[in-house]
């Protein structure tokens, strides 16, 4: 299993090779090179900033079609809480749980009603490890694998409670094997998913060995379809939900810190804030808190690149549909069929950023790194393909670039390679003589179109060469 | 001699928002030529606590970072007032901080002895009048 998965591919047709998605990314991890962008599988983290930002939608989520339905004998339907958020004055989940069978799912099982699972979990956990906060939710696949590989001190921070889907993914088969009595591999596990990083989790799960989910299907393909299997009827419903205000909540940022009951709380959404949030976190310079939840999208699982509406409507919608629910209707205590809400292994540090193998080389190559950063103009302008002079740098010890990919550098290499040309030419003019008009106009030439090359050197370097 | 690398930066007096910015940028060097966290772990406070004390008591000055392969060596050098009694200074909870800083959430008087508790060795110099000097040494 590849550990470094990722849910978004190229579509290198649509791909223009312009720098948008180098500059959004939060890694760093996308180049454009001979004109088309690539992704850096190990710096990835599947955070789908690339496919929100491109403006040519050449960044593509991947997950499964709804045909994966036919694959299994029995299949279960894993909603989101955020696929509720996306319909107008939804009141009564059961109104979408009924719809998703009608769909052609054998069963639900909700996610919200896994997280309320998981709040209960936590709040236990949290209290019972009291000194050794504060600890960071791991729900967030993007997040856990942010710091993985850029904050290695925070690893024994996380969470190390399986998410709500894995949850909802595990009770499900129980439940589903003990009522057909089919073999494991018959039953389907579908997540309807707000985001593609979730479809790299069920591939490659961290924390656990293997995931309970079978496939990944969007937001945005179920919820047209259930459109029209949405009773209005109630009274014809199969009471269905068993999920509260905690579980439901859960989709919007701040929704998981809801369900902990407590005051001393963070919660950070969208990938540059939690970036900020976890740098402070590691210089101990944030203080007396017990929890802290992040999401990588902003406003929380709502603002995923799978969803369909805007993720502070559904926000908003959110909050008229909790109005009407109970605190919290799923408990552990009547689910005895969960064998371990926590993690099997710890996540393991990837120092993917690392420059060398051993901190003497790494050394030698930080410094040719800032030798190198103070040659190039300082621009960051992405016209190398790399989004800062500093990456460009990095990228050239890697062994993965040249200096000559720097179109500054380029150009001043330009202008000396025609100096030489026109020097050189001068030196034969003079030793040959000039025997005819039409050697003679041919100098003449050379002259004049080295003159034009020698402009387009940079005139004045940006910096002072006495920085060194 | 051992190869080793130098970085120097301007830390600007009074200005709260960008202490932290040398810490941090020397907290992504260290990542990337592989330290271990808990020396990370250490320069990233023992630093952040110096640039703090910088902006609020001598108006800025320079941090100057030696990495090599044994030690990361952070002087911090300002031309701030000088500190009359480094002993007093030294100790947990004093502080001279002025009220706008205090309410602020800084000066709880943790500064230098958080610096020196985070470095493995520790050494001040002050006069007043002409100014500070902190040298501190993280062994790797």
């Amino acid at each position: 299993m590849d550990k470094f998965i990722r849910s978004v591919r190229l579509n290198e047709a649509a791909c223009q090779g312009c720098i948008n998605c180098i500059k959004y990314c939060p890694t760093q991890a996308i180049r454009v090179h001979n004109g088309k962008a690539h992704i850096i599988d190990k710096f990835c983290i599947d955070c789908g900033r690339c496919i929100r930002y491109c403006p040519h939608h050449a960044k593509v989520p991947e997950y499964d079609s709804l045909n994966v339905l036919n694959n299994y004998k029995y299949t279960v339907a894993l909603p989101a809480p955020s696929l509720y958020a996306q319909y107008n004055n939804l009141t009564n989940v059961d109104i979408v749980l009924n719809a998703l069978l009608k769909l052609g799912f054998d069963d639900v099982f909700e996610v919200s009603a896994a997280a309320e699972l998981v709040s209960e979990a936590s709040r236990e956990y949290i209290k019972a490890h009291a000194d050794e906060g504060p600890f960071i939710s791991s729900a967030c696949p993007s997040v856990v694998r942010l710091i993985r590989v850029k904050f290695p001190a925070l690893l024994s921070k996380l969470l190390p409670i399986k998410p709500p889907v894995e949850i909802a993914a595990e009770i499900a088969r129980a439940r589903a094997i003990e009522k057909t009595g089919l073999p494991s591999e018959d039953i389907g596990i579908i997540f309807i998913s707000p985001c593609p990083s979730k479809v790299s989790y069920a591939k490659a799960p961290l924390g656990i060995e293997k995931s309970n989910i079978d496939n990944v299907v969007a937001i945005k393909d179920v919820y047209p379809l259930l459109l029209p299997h949405m009773s209005k009827d109630e009274s014809q419903l199969k009471p269905l939900s068993n999920s509260g205000r905690i579980g439901l909540g859960w989709g919007n940022a701040g929704g998981e810190v809801g369900g902990l009951l407590i005051d001393s709380y963070l919660a950070a959404d969208g990938i540059v804030n939690i970036l900020r949030v976890l740098e402070a976190i590691e210089d101990e310079k944030i203080h007396g808190l017990k929890f802290i939840e992040l999401n990588a999208c902003n406003g929380g699982c709502v603002g995923g690149t799978l969803t369909v509406e805007n993720a502070y409507v559904a926000t908003t919608k959110t909050k008229r549909l909790l109005r009407y629910q109970p605190v919290s209707k799923s408990h552990l205590s009547t689910h005895p069929e969960i064998e371990s809400l926590y993690w099997d292994d710890d996540v393991e540090y990837e120092p993917v950023f690392r420059l060398g193998n051993t901190f003497k080389e790494s050394l030698e190559m930080m410094s040719t790194v800032e030798e190198l950063t103070k040659k190039f103009p300082g621009l960051d302008c992405g016209s190398c393909g790399a989004p800062t002079c500093q990456t460009l740098a990095e990228d050239i010890v890697r062994g993965v670039a040249t200096s000559n990919d720097c179109i500054y550098v380029l150009r001043e290499h330009i202008a000396s390679l025609s100096k030489e040309i026109d020097f050189l030419s001068k030196a034969s003019g003079q030793t040959c003589g000039f025997e005819d008009e039409s050697t003679k106009l041919l100098h003449e030439y050379i002259h004049k179109l080295t003159t034009e090359l020698d402009s387009f050197g940079v005139p004045e370097r940006k910096k002072p060469e006495d920085q060194t | 001699m051992s190869e080793q690398l130098v970085f120097t930066y301007e830390i600007p007096g009074d200005d709260f928002t960008r202490a932290g910015e040398a810490s941090s940028a020397i907290k992504n060097k260290l990542k990337m030529l592989g330290v271990e966290n808990s020396a990370i772990r250490k320069v990233a406070i023992a630093m952040y606590e110096g640039e703090i004390n910088m902006v609020i008591h001598a108006k800025g000055g320079v941090l100057t970072v030696t990495i090599s392969d044994e030690e990361i060596v952070m002087v911090l050098a300002d031309k701030g007032p000088g500190i009359p009694n480094i002993e007093k200074a030294m100790q947990e909870g004093y502080s001279t901080a002025p009220e706008e800083v205090r309410s602020l959430g800084f000066g709880a008087g943790m500064g230098l002895p958080n610096m020196k508790k985070y470095s493995d060795e520790f050494h001040i110099e002050s006069e007043v009048g002409v100014g500070t000097t902190v040298t501190m040494k993280v062994f790797i």
